[in-house]
């Protein structure tokens, strides 16, 4: 039985090379891992080990030979029986074209959306409770760490202190220390604890004093995090969420005051969710915590002291990917999320004084985005104006006009408009901050932009 | 948070066996990984495997030493240089192979690749691409074990180069804080890339790495199959019940980084000496000889694992690619009914 030696690619981009020497010549016997060739090109030479054993019967490309083919017959080696079964030294063809993309060919569509579960009803006689956004989300930590002894909550200063923003509060009394972890300043490394802890099957709750913070830990949340699934062919689960306060806080400058909504909310693997009010602030982070997936939950420090209604129903679940109109019109859609839904309703009330009806939009969830209710809406409305605390380029904002073209383009009487933060670090000065952010104003003025008005 | 430890059971599985037997299964493991290892080289060189592929051949006496000590409900993640662990974890070399040729038939159906391998069954957590995440993923692990006090102890494997990763010192920090039972096992093949540890680090022993940290550490003989089993079983013991441990094995990797490194920033007959006179398998070969171990027996053994590894390219080279629909499949899990 015999084997044929095969020219090597030395990388994946080499297509030929030289056979500078021969360190074996017929009648050698030859073992695994023996350096039997010196191979050149022109960027590197490596030697050739044996892979078979055998002994050799020919050299079928003489040392010296330049622009030698990869996959090129080199030399043939006679092999005993105690090889077993032919080794198949010869690449099929179709096998070695593997690398072209059948899927190119294939066209494959992205699986359509399954339509997002609808609000839980809301039986008529149901007690409404105000509740700060804050204590909203501590109760549905709470309830879920109840119902699950897998949940857990791990973060900087969530045990002792009660949360840096008291989100936390009482939790470390109820469920103990070791369900409520206090880590050290230490976001990259306390990132990947967490990841690893939720491959292991728990699921972990894990809070950044602020999103800014979670910068440190960008490679977890993206390459670990929201990728291993895919990766292990749906073999390693990651059911974790991370949250934290996002956006603009108040006077403290470009490196504690941004918007990350656009950044999580370009990943596939990740679930981004951003609420306004208190009812969906518990129902979302209910609904987060018991999702399988990694999930983003982006807060707002200047939201959590406000209070709203919420329904006082047993396991309040709001869906993830199911935006929420906030108020219904006919003039043109505003589309928001988190703080800026408060702002744009505002817009929306004063636009009615100017006999202007705007339908807001409430996002609530950025991936997967509804689109459907956005576009649906817009259908009706023809005007568009997208309202985000980011900055624009590359934003939600563009995504959210991207899918508005793309799906009703011959219904815009007008281009879509974008509010967001100035195209520059947030200033600390109050009057530059100001003037950075989106305002009641500046939506106010996109709007009628975009009704000509 | 200090937790209550359940106590190791003490005892090594390995050393219940003849010395002989044990020595047979290590040689048989070790020799498994080198000749898949060559055969993965030689697909490579065919085009059959793309990207990145890095070799574990010189090192395979730290993953088949760590193994004889891991219990059920262990776990081990490591680097990219990861299929020397997975075969050592009783993976399936057909379907290693099948995932280094990108086949639908590969442990992660294709989309994982060389560097991105894993099976929970084997409690081999991968596979990772990023040079020093598998540390802070793999306390995490030992924070899982920790959490559910099931016993269960994480081999978390890295580099010498990613000794130098910031969140492994953030990960020793909380594991030796949190009592977490972790075995950090550094192969210390003296290389990252082209560069040697002499050229990156301050502190070159890096079993030391954990003294602000109060983690014990000592340095291993990683090209000793025995001696790494030994400091495992001690490594796992302490981690069990006390908390982190740290292994410097001292080894060396006898390919380039990856495929396309000639390796040429390496001392001329540094890998010749080392290929001569450290060989782990040869090593244990000499021991097996030592015993009376006859001809036959190691030749047969040869025999078998060829086969096996010829099986595996085989069948790596004959599964399909993955179809086309696979492309949107595990980007999420679908969440339960409620
Ligand atoms: C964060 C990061 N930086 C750089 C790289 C590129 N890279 C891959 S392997 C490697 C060397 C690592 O060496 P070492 O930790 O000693 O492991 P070995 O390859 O020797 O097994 C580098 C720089 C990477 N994958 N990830
Ligand atoms: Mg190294």
């Amino acid at each position: 039985m015999s084997v044929e030696i095969l020219m090597p690619a030395l990388s994946p981009t080499m297509e030929e090379g030289n056979l500078a020497k021969w360190h074996i010549k017929p009648g050698d016997k030859v073992e695994s891992g023996q350096v039997i060739a010196e191979i050149e090109t022109d960027k590197a030479t490596m030697e050739v080990e044996a892979v078979d054993e055998g002994i050799v019967s020919e050299i079928l490309v003489p040392e010296g030979s330049e622009g030698v083919k990869v996959n090129t017959p080199i030399a043939r080696l006679g092999t005993g029986a105690a090889n077993g079964k032919a080794p198949s030294a010869t690449p099929e063809p179709a096998a070695a074209k593997a690398s072209e993309p059948a899927a190119l060919k294939a066209e494959v569509a992205a699986p359509v959306a399954k339509a997002p579960a609808k609000d839980p009803e809301i039986p008529a006689g149901t007690r409404l409770v105000k509740v700060t956004v804050r204590d909203a989300l501590r109760d549905a930590m709470a309830e879920e760490m109840r119902r699950d002894s897998d949940v857990f909550l791990m973060g900087e200063e969530v045990a002792q202190y009660q949360g840096a923003y008291k989100v936390s509060r009482d939790l470390l009394q109820e469920f103990g220390e070791r369900r409520v972890i206090d880590t050290p300043i230490t976001e990259h490394g306390f990132t990947g604890l967490g990841v690893g802890a939720a491959m292991a099957g728990l699921k972990p709750i894990v809070e950044f004093m602020t999103w800014n913070f979670a910068m440190q830990a960008m490679d977890q949340l993206i390459n670990s995090a929201a990728k291993t699934l895919y990766m292990s062919g749906g073999q390693i689960r990651c059911s974790i969420v991370f949250r934290g306060p996002n956006g603009a806080a108040a006077r403290v400058a470009a490196q504690h005051s941004q918007d990350y909504s656009a950044w999580y909310a370009n990943v596939p693997g990740l679930k981004v969710i951003a609420p306004y009010d208190a009812a969906d602030a518990k129902g979302l982070l209910k609904a987060a915590i018991r999702d399988p997936n990694p999930i983003i939950f982006l807060e707002h420090e200047l939201l959590y002291g406000q209070e709203f209604d919420v329904p006082e129903i047993e396991d309040w679940i709001v869906p993830i990917g199911k935006a929420k109109v906030r108020r219904e019109g006919t003039s043109l859609t505003i589309t928001a999320h988190s703080r800026m839904v408060g702002l744009a309703l505002k817009a929306a009330e004063e636009l009615a004084a100017d006999g202007i009806e705007a339908e807001v939009i409430d996002l609530r969830t950025l991936r997967p985005l509804d689109h459907g209710t956005i576009v649906e809406s817009v259908k009706k409305t023809n005007r568009l104006v997208t309202v985000e605390e980011g900055w624009g380029p590359m934003g939600v904002g563009a995504e959210v006009a991207a899918r508005v073209v793309e799906h009703a383009f011959d219904y815009l009487d007008a281009p879509p408009l974008r509010v967001c933060q100035e195209d520059v670090p947030m200033p600390y000065a109050a009057n530059l901050e100001a003037i950075s952010l989106p305002s009641v104003e500046k939506i106010v003025k996109a709007a009628k932009a975009v009704c000509y008005r | 948070m200090a937790r209550a430890r359940k106590n190791g059971v003490g005892g090594q599985k390995a050393n219940s066996l003849a010395d002989k037997d044990r020595w047979l299964k290590y040689y048989r493991s070790m020799l498994l990984i080198r000749r898949f290892e060559e055969r993965a080289g030689q697909l490579y060189g065919m085009g059959l495997i793309g990207g990145f592929c890095h070799l574990y051949i010189g090192q395979e006496a730290i993953a088949v030493g760590m193994e004889s000590v891991k219990r059920a409900g262990d776990q081990i993640i490591t680097g990219y240089r990861d299929h020397g662990h997975m075969l050592a974890a009783g993976m399936d070399p057909k379907e290693v192979m099948a995932e280094l040729t990108g086949r639908a038939g590969g442990s992660s159906h294709g989309k994982g690749g060389s560097m991105h391998m894993f099976s929970v069954p084997n409690g081999f957590f991968g596979g990772h691409g990023i040079v020093g995440a598998q540390v802070s993923l793999g306390t995490g692990l030992a924070l899982a074990n920790s959490y559910r006090n099931d016993g269960a102890v994480s081999y978390t494997y890295f580099g010498d180069g990613a000794a130098n990763q910031g969140q492994v010192y953030e990960s020793f920090n909380m594991a030796e804080l949190w009592s977490l039972p972790v075995v950090y096992v550094i192969e210390n093949n003296q290389y990252a890339m082209g560069t040697s540890v002499e050229r990156s680090s301050a502190e070159t022993h890096l079993y030391r790495r954990g003294l602000s940290f109060n983690i014990p550490g000592e340095e291993v003989d990683g090209m000793d199959v025995d001696a790494v089993a030994e400091a495992g079983a001690r490594a796992a013991e302490h981690a069990r019940t006390k908390g982190p441990y740290i292994l410097e094995m001292k080894t060396y990797r006898y390919r380039g980084h990856s495929m396309s490194d000639p390796a040429k920033y390496r001392p001329q007959g540094e890998l010749e000496e080392v290929r001569k006179t450290r060989d782990p398998i040869d090593h244990l070969k000499a021991k097996l000889e030592g015993v009376g171990l006859k001809e036959e027996e190691l030749k047969a053994i040869d025999a078998e694992v060829r086969q096996i590894v010829l099986d595996a390219a085989e069948y790596a080279r004959t599964s399909p690619e993955p179809d086309p629909s696979e492309l949107y499949t595990d980007v999420y899990l679908e969440a339960a009914a409620r």
